[in-house]
């Protein structure tokens, strides 16, 4: 089910992350791209060179916009301003659909600028699933919301972490960004199997996958995207391509970032996994 | 325990600041125990105790802003030294923490919180001040608002006794040392490439040549951003004195008189002279119809 209303019934293909180091090549050399994910908080900006590049890659390219701060899981309310400033970029790149993670981030209007796990109880698919409804109503444009790596569980948990990314989903009435990287994060740091995460998500909701690459650890794994995507995520990822469908697709690199060629070629493998996907489906 | 109480308690101890190396302290900024707060609040699991995962963020929190804020005042590190800065940095953000969805305005308290502690750039207070204004100029013109530039159609609609508006992202600063010069120095020696991202940090450990420091000089200085490159420029007395008083809304006229002695100077080479500045600033689009809106 690749197009779908959480995803603005697109059918996108493979991306990758607009990154800085890579503007110059992607200007001058125009690289078939079959569309770029930007962090919205880097061109929330009033002026200047980011909203310049960003208006000629929109010129040229499909952008879908990715957030790291609007923290729809903090307790404390959606920041107004926050808000206001991302719905002017959405309409500058009209985002068929616009992302941003199911974590908490901000206390009394501090913020950590990380993504915080959330503890899975009800009073936090409420809160949760509210300010992602108002962020929705008032962008007016698909919410979809992506599941974090995490190192922490919380004592007051009350359910597994899938079983609270669909209970929030499905009283927000959603979509979901599945990152299968974090899946595999996850599974690792909190000894769960990935295959039944990935199993249990509601696949009808699922309007964009992630993939990336992650650093491990001694005693953990952390999601760095500093790496090629290693072999049992792009295992996870085929099985969630056999299960959801052909679906949009991006490669997360954020640190030690190589040429955009290598960047563009390790996303295009997931082709690989959707063409098998569709022999198998036919 | 509810939502809003465990992410108070966790966030403060994530935001309390590291070790000397680099481990999460017994105690919170308010005083509260970390392992505590762990205890109650993380589960352990077969490989780490409560702390140790909780510590997790706590470092990563710190990693995260400390490099953004040495990525963005590369020149204060250069005058201060690694040591001394990376104090300023954990002072500074324990007491300023962001209020603000995004990284860039991680500094903009920076000037007023070293005025208030100047024990922190003791013996170099003033250069200090400059490149911290300096460089949090350059974070303002370099995507700050913009207004339509003023076009010269324009000018000849404004009348006898016209008001300027200044481009809001010019930056005028008055600085008692050339640390525009020591800054350019600073970034041709590095070449960083800040952005956010949702990725985990790991702290970056950049080499790091303390620069030696020019002697005082009144410098007189525009920031500005022109074809999205942001620019110093170094202003006359007089011309900085008359872009501040445009700045302030008074009219040509009365700018001109407080900003500009004639004593010394015949009339035909002031005005000449007045002739050149306003002709420059206004090719580099320095003047604007309007005061708020936003480029392209």
């Amino acid at each position: 089910m690749p197009a779908n209303r959480f995803n603005g019934f697109t059918e996108y293909g493979v991306g990758i992350g607009l990154r800085v180091p890579h503007y110059q090549h992607i200007l001058a050399k125009k690289p078939v791209v079959d569309w770029f994910e930007i962090i919205s908080e880097n061109f929330m900006v009033d002026g200047g060179r980011p909203l310049a590049i960003l208006d000629q890659i929109l010129d040229q390219y499909r952008v879908v916009q990715h957030g790291v701060s609007m923290y729809f899981g903090s307790a404390e309310p959606l920041n107004r301003e926050h808000l206001r400033r991302l719905k002017a970029l959405v309409r500058r790149t009209k985002t068929p659909w616009l992302s941003d993670h199911l974590c908490w981030g901000s206390v009394d209007g501090t913020y950590s600028h990380d993504l915080l796990p959330m503890p899975y109880t009800r009073d936090a698919v409420r809160t949760t699933a509210r300010k992602i409804r108002e962020a929705r109503d008032f962008l007016e444009v698909p919410v979809v919301v992506e599941n974090v790596s995490s190192y922490a569980e919380f004592h007051v948990s009350e359910m597994t972490e899938w079983e609270f990314l669909t209970e929030v989903v499905e009283a927000a009435d959603c979509g979901i960004l599945l990152d299968v990287n974090n899946i595999y994060v996850s599974s690792r740091n909190h000894n769960f199997d990935p295959y039944d995460y990935l199993h249990a998500v509601p696949r009808h909701r699922v309007a964009q996958i992630h993939i990336a690459g992650h650093s491990k650890f001694r005693k953990y794994i952390l999601d760095t995207h500093d790496h090629p995507v290693i072999d049992p995520v792009w295992r996870l990822y085929a099985r969630a391509i056999e299960l959801i469908g052909h679906t949009a697709t991006l490669l997360e690199w954020d640190d030690r970032i190589p040429s955009f060629d290598e960047v563009h070629n390790e996303a295009l493998k997931a082709n690989r996994f959707v063409t098998r996907a569709v022999e198998a489906v036919s | 325990m509810n939502l809003d109480q465990i992410q108070r308690d966790m966030f403060e101890a994530v935001r309390t600041p590291l070790t000397s190396t680099e481990r999460m302290k017994p105690r919170t900024l308010d005083g509260r125990s970390t392992r505590e707060i762990a205890n109650r609040v993380i589960k352990p699991n077969d490989r780490l105790t409560s702390v140790e995962r909780l510590e997790i963020y706590n470092r990563q929190y710190w990693f995260r802003l400390i490099s953004t804020f040495a990525d963005d005042f590369p020149g204060l590190r250069a005058i201060t030294g690694a040591r001394a800065f990376d104090k300023i940095a954990v002072a500074y953000l324990a007491e300023c923490p962001s209020r603000s969805f995004t990284l860039r305005n991680l500094g903009s308290r920076l000037e007023f919180w070293l005025r208030d502690n100047p024990e922190y750039i003791r013996g170099v207070e003033n250069i200090a001040l400059d490149m911290v204004r300096l460089e949090w100029a350059d974070i303002e013109a370099f995507d700050g608002p913009y207004g339509d530039r003023l076009t010269e159609a324009d000018l000849a609609s404004l009348g006898e006794d016209p008001r300027f508006r200044l481009q809001p992202y010019v930056q005028l600063l008055d600085l008692s040392y050339p640390v525009d010069e020591l800054l350019l120095h600073v970034r041709r020696r590095q070449d960083v490439v800040p952005f956010s991202s949702n990725a985990v940090n790991a702290r970056r450990r950049t080499k790091l040549r303390r620069s030696a420091l020019p002697a005082p000089e009144k410098t007189f200085l525009a920031v500005y951003r022109l074809d999205d490159s942001v620019y110093f420029k170094r202003l006359d007395p007089e011309a900085f004195a008359l872009l501040g008083a445009l700045r302030s809304g008074l009219p040509l006229s009365r700018a001109i008189e407080i900003s500009v002695p004639y004593t010394n100077r015949p009339l035909d080479r002031v005005t000449s002279q007045m002739r050149d500045w306003f002709a420059n600033w206004a090719s580099l689009g320095w003047f604007t119809k309007s005061t708020s809106g936003t480029d392209h």
